[in-house]
C-alpha cells in the first residue's frame, strides 16, 4: 500500500507541502499494522472497517436470499403417487387397486437439512421450518446488520469530518467502541445462526418469538444481537449529531453544509431518538422468552399488539434511517456529475428534516389489520404526508439534471438507476398506505416487492453508487469504468427481473413467508429466481472491479469528478489528519457556476464535459 | 471522553487538571467541553425514551386492568418509597455540590461529596433490595419493618437472631409465571408485578451504572484530575445521576401513590 503515496499525485504535494503518508500507509510490519487498525481512532479507518464488516454481512444475507429464492423455484407440496416396487414396477394390492404413497416435492432445504443430520426427511414441516429460518436470517441480517449501518457507518464515518473540514468526529474513541459493539452484536447473531437459526421473521413478533420451536437460546441470542447493535447505532448517531454541531470548518454555516451532511444529521437524530425504544422492547422480549413475564402474552393478559406498536415505533423511523443517507448520497452524486448547482438546496435540506419528523408519526401503517378503524384511518392519512418531502427531493434532483453537463460515469448511472427504482418503490407504496387496497395487498408479495424496490433499489443501489463515487477518495485508486458500468446494468436488470415479477405475484394473492404455493405461480417464481442469479452476477462483477482497482487501479487524482465539497480538497487517499491546513469555506458546496473545483485538471481524468465556468 | 495528557506536565506538583490538553481535533478545551455536554444530553434523551417504553406498558396495562394494578400497588409501602425518594434527592444535591466544589478547586470537599453520593446510592439499593424486594419475593421481613406488626400473627420463622422474620404466605409476589402469592384477588396481578420489577429493576441497574461512574470520578479525583478548568467527567456523571433521580421521581408516584 506504500505505493499509494506516489509521485503521480505529486502536483498536490507541491501545492501543500505534502510530507506525511496517507491514512492507508502501514506503520510497520503486518502485526503493527493490524494492531494499529484494531486500536485506531481515525474516522477514516473506522469507516473502512465498517465497510468491510458490512460487506461481509451483505454476503451472508445475500446467500440467505439466494437460498430462499432457490427453494421457491419449485412449489413444496405433497402429492399421492402410485408406489413402485424394487424392480420399478407399479404396485397393486390384492384387489388390483393401485398402492398409493405420499411424496413431498420441492423439499430442497429439508433434504439438505436431513443430509446434514443424517436423517430421513419425514414431513413437509422439515422443509418449511428451514425455509422460515432462511428468510428470517435474510431479513434480520439485511436490516439490522447491512442496511442500517451501510451508508451512515461506512461512508458517513469516512466523509462527515472530511466534508465538514474537521480532523475527526467529535468522539473518536466512542466511534471505535461503536464498531466493536457492531461486531459483537453481529457475532451474537451469527452464533444464533450457527446453532440452528431463528424462524420468527425479522420482526420477532410475539407470540412467534416466544413460542416457536426454534431452540430457546437461538431466539434470545438473535434478539440480544439486535439489542447490542442498537447501542452501536445510538452511539454513532450521537457522535454525528455533535460533530455536525461543533466541528464545522470556519466559514461553514448550516446552509453551507453539503446535503449529504443534512441527510446524515436527520438520520442521526432518528437513530438517537428511535433506537432506545427498540432497546426496551427487545429487552422485554428477552424477559418474556426467558421468564414469561407476560406483558406481551395474551394468555396472561398481556398484549401482543403492544409489542407491534413498540416494534414499529422504532422500526418505521428506522426505514428512514435506511433511506435518508441514500438521499444524501444522491444529492451529492447528481450535482457533481452534472456539474450543476443543486436545484432547491434549502428545500432538499428541509425535506430531510421533514422526513425525519414525519417518520415518527406513521408507525401504525404497519398494523392496519390489527388496529381499530379510526386509528388505521389516522395513520393512513399521516402516511401520505411522507410523499411530500420525498417528492420534493425527487423533483429537485430531476430539475438539477435538467440542462446540466451530465457525465455518464458509474456513480451517475447508479443515481439514475436509483431515481428509476425508487420512484417505482415510492409509487407502489401508495396502494399500501390506502386502507381499502391495503387489505387486499398486505402480507403479500406485493409488499415484498415494494420494500425491496425502496430498501434495495433505494439504499443498496445508492450505497454501491456512493462507493463508486468516493472509492477514489477512500483508496486512492480509480477503477475500470467500463466493467463497473457492465456491473451496474447487470444489477439493474437482475433487480427488476427479480422484484417486478413479485408485484404480479402479490396482486394475484401469493402471501409472503410461505415455502409452498399453487402451481399457477411457479412461472413467476422461476423468473424471480433467475433474476436473483443475475443480481448475484452483477455484484460479483463489482467485487472483481473493486479488487482489480485495489491491486492494479490507476492512481486517483485528488478530485476525479470535479466536486466542490471539502473532501475533494484533501489528497486521495487523505492524510492521517485529513487536511494540511484547516480549510476555510469560501464557496457553497454546489456553486459550479462560479467556482473552479479544487485540484481540477481535466487531463487527470477525462470527463465527457467540462464544468461551466463563471460568465 | 477526555484525554489526560501527562506528557506536557513537567513538575509532579502541577495537578492533573492543569495539565489537561483537549483532543487534537478540537480548537479549544471549551469547545470540547461543550461537545461532551451536548453529546451527553443526547444520551440522556435516549435514556428517557428507553424508560418511555416501560411507562407506556404501565399506562396501557393499567388502563386494561385497573383492579389488578390497584391490588398490586396496595402491597407496596409508600414509606419505603418515600425514604428512597429522600435518599436520591439528597444524593442529587451532594452530586451537584460536588461539581461546584471541583469548579472552585476545593478538592477535599468535592471528594467527600462524591463519597456521600456513592453512599446514598448504596442506601437506595439496600432499601430497594432488602426492605422491598426480599419480603415480597420470599416473605422474609427485616424485624424493624414498620409494616411487620400487621402480619405478626402469621410469623413462622426467624433468622440471624431475630433480625429477619418470616411471614407465612406473604412471599411469592414475583413477576409473570413465577407469581405464586396465594391470596391474590385478581388473575392479572402477575402483570402488575412484571411491570413493577422491570421498571424498578432497570432503574436499579441505572443506579448501579451511575454509582460506577461516581466511583470512577472519585478514583480520578484522588489523582487530582478535576479542577476549575477541567471537570467534564464529573459534570456528565452529575447529569446522569440527576436523570436516575428524575426517573425515580416519576416511578415513585406511579407505583406507590396512585390508588
Amino acid at each position: 500500500m506504500t505505493t499509494l503515496d506516489s509521485s503521480k499525485a505529486g502536483h498536490l504535494g507541491d501545492h501543500h507541502g505534502h510530507h506525511g503518508g496517507s491514512y492507508l500507509t502501514p506503520k510497520g510490519g503486518w502485526l503493527t499494522t493490524v494492531v494499529d487498525w484494531a486500536t485506531t481512532v481515525d474516522h477514516k479507518k473506522i469507516g473502512v472497517m465498517y465497510l468491510v464488516a458490512v460487506l461481509f454481512m451483505f454476503f451472508l444475507g445475500g446467500v440467505a436470499a439466494l437460498v430462499v429464492r432457490t427453494e421457491l423455484l419449485t412449489p413444496v407440496r405433497t402429492v399421492e403417487v402410485q408406489a413402485t416396487d424394487a424392480a420399478g414396477k407399479l404396485m397393486v394390492d390384492a384387489d388390483g387397486k393401485p398402492v398409493m404413497k405420499s411424496v413431498i416435492t420441492g423439499q430442497w432445504l429439508g433434504e439438505m437439512k436431513a443430509k446434514i443430520k443424517g436423517e430421513e426427511l419425514t414431513s413437509i414441516d422439515g422443509g418449511n421450518n428451514w425455509y422460515n429460518r432462511a428468510f428470517t436470517l435474510h431479513g434480520a441480517i439485511m436490516v439490522f446488520m447491512v442496511i442500517i449501518p451501510s451508508i451512515p457507518a461506512s461512508l458517513g464515518n469516512f466523509l462527515i469530518p472530511l466534508m465538514l473540514g474537521a480532523k475527526d468526529v467529535a468522539f473518536p474513541r466512542l466511534n471505535l467502541l461503536s464498531w466493536y459493539i457492531y461486531v459483537t452484536g453481529s457475532i451474537f447473531a451469527v452464533c444464533s445462526i450457527i446453532i440452528g437459526g431463528v424462524d420468527t421473521g425479522w420482526t420477532f413478533y410475539t407470540p412467534y418469538s416466544t413460542t416457536t420451536d426454534a431452540e430457546y437460546a437461538n431466539v434470545v441470542l438473535m434478539v440480544l444481537g439486535a439489542f447490542i447493535l442498537g447501542f452501536s447505532s445510538i452511539l454513532t448517531g450521537l457522535n454525528f449529531v455533535v460533530t455536525v454541531h461543533k466541528l464545522r470548518a470556519p466559514g461553514m454555516g448550516w446552509f453551507d453544509m453539503p446535503l449529504f451532511i443534512w441527510a446524515m444529521y436527520s438520520t442521526s437524530l432518528i437513530q438517537v431518538l428511535a433506537t432506545p425504544v427498540i432497546g426496551i422492547t427487545l429487552l422485554l422480549l428477552i424477559f418474556e422468552r426467558m421468564f414469561k413475564i407476560g406483558i406481551f402474552d395474551p394468555a396472561m393478559g398481556g398484549d401482543p399488539v403492544l409489542y407491534q406498536h413498540f416494534f414499529w415505533f422504532y422500526s418505521h423511523p428506522v426505514v428512514y434511517v435506511m433511506i435518508l443517507p441514500a438521499f444524501g448520497v444522491i444529492s451529492e452524486i447528481i450535482p457533481v456529475h452534472s456539474h450543476k448547482k443543486i436545484f432547491g438546496y434549502r428545500a432538499v435540506a428541509f425535506a430531510s428534516l421533514g422526513v425525519a419528523l414525519v417518520s415518527f408519526l406513521v408507525w401504525g401503517h404497519h398494523m392496519f389489520a390489527s388496529s381499530g378503524e379510526l386509528g388505521a384511518t389516522v395513520f393512513s392519512a399521516l402516511t401520505f404526508l411522507v410523499a411530500i418531502p420525498t417528492a420534493v427531493k425527487v423533483f429537485n434532483w430531476i430539475a438539477t439534471l435538467y440542462k446540466g453537463s451530465i457525465a455518464l460515469t458509474t456513480p451517475m448511472w447508479y443515481a439514475l438507476i436509483f431515481l428509476f427504482l425508487f420512484s417505482i418503490g415510492g409509487l407502489t407504496g401508495l396502494p399500501l398506505g390506502t386502507l381499502a387496497t391495503d387489505l387486499h395487498l398486505h402480507d403479500s408479495y406485493y409488499v415484498v416487492a415494494h420494500f425491496h424496490y425502496v430498501m434495495m433499489g433505494g439504499t443498496i443501489i445508492t450505497f454501491v453508487g456512493g462507493l463508486h463515487h468516493w472509492w477514489p477518495k477512500m483508496f486512492g485508486r480509480m477503477y475500470n469504468q467500463f466493467w463497473a458500468n457492465i456491473g451496474a446494468f447487470t444489477v439493474f436488470i437482475g433487480f427488476n427481473v427479480t422484484f417486478f415479477t413479485q408485484f404480479f405475484l402479490g396482486t394475484q394473492g401469493m402471501p409472503r413467508r410461505y415455502a409452498s404455493y399453487i402451481d399457477d405461480y411457479q412461472i413467476y417464481h422461476v423468473i424471480s429466481t433467475v433474476g436473483s442469479y443475475i443480481l448475484l452476477l452483477g455484484f460479483l462483477i463489482h467485487l472483481f472491479v473493486f479488487l482489480h482497482s485495489l491491486v492494479a487501479g490507476r492512481k486517483a487524482p485528488a478530485n476525479p469528478w470535479g466536486g466542490l465539497t471539502l473532501e475533494w480538497e484533501a489528497t486521495s487517499p487523505p492524510d492521517e489528519h485529513n487536511f494540511h491546513h484547516e480549510p476555510i469555506v469560501r464557496h457553497g458546496p454546489y456553486d459550479f457556476d462560479t467556482t473552479v473545483p479544487p485540484h481540477w485538471d481535466p487531463k487527470d481524468y477525462p470527463l465527457p464535459a467540462r464544468p461551466k465556468h463563471a460568465h | 471522553m477526555s484525554t489526560l495528557d501527562t506528557r506536557s506536565g513537567i513538575g509532579s506538583d502541577v495537578p492533573l487538571w492543569k495539565r489537561y490538553a483537549a483532543g487534537h481535533h478540537w480548537r479549544s478545551a471549551d469547545e470540547e467541553f461543550d461537545a461532551c455536554t451536548l453529546g451527553f444530553w443526547l444520551f440522556l434523551a435516549t435514556e428517557v425514551l428507553l424508560f418511555a417504553g416501560l411507562f407506556c406498558a404501565y399506562a396501557m396495562l393499567r388502563y386494561k386492568y385497573p383492579e389488578a394494578f390497584l391490588n398490586g400497588s396496595s402491597h407496596l409501602d409508600w414509606r419505603w418509597g418515600c425514604l428512597n425518594t429522600g435518599v436520591l434527592l439528597i444524593s442529587s444535591y451532594t452530586m451537584a455540590a460536588s461539581i461546584r466544589m471541583f469548579q472552585l478547586d476545593r478538592q477535599a470537599m468535592g471528594k467527600l461529596l462524591l463519597a456521600i453520593t456513592f453512599a446514598c446510592g448504596i442506601g437506595f439499593l439496600i432499601i430497594k433490595g432488602l426492605f422491598e424486594y426480599t419480603p415480597k419475593l420470599s416473605g422474609w421481613f427485616i424485624s424493624f419493618d414498620p409494616a411487620l406488626p400487621h402480619y405478626l400473627d402469621f410469623k413462622n420463622g426467624e433468622a440471624l437472631g431475630g433480625l429477619f422474620v418470616h411471614i407465612d404466605g406473604y412471599g411469592g409476589k414475583a413477576p409473570g409465571q413465577f407469581f405464586s402469592y396465594a391470596f391474590s384477588d385478581n388473575p392479572f396481578e402477575p402483570l402488575w408485578w412484571s411491570v413493577y420489577y422491570c421498571a424498578t429493576g432497570i432503574h436499579a441497574l441505572h443506579v448501579v451504572i451511575g454509582m460506577s461512574l461516581i466511583a470512577w470520578c472519585f478514583f480520578r479525583a484522588r489523582k487530582g484530575a478535576y479542577g476549575p478548568t477541567h471537570y467534564t467527567m464529573v459534570e456528565n456523571t452529575g447529569l446522569y445521576w440527576h436523570l436516575v433521580d428524575l426517573i425515580w421521581i416519576f416511578l415513585f408516584p406511579l407505583l406507590y401513590l396512585i390508588h
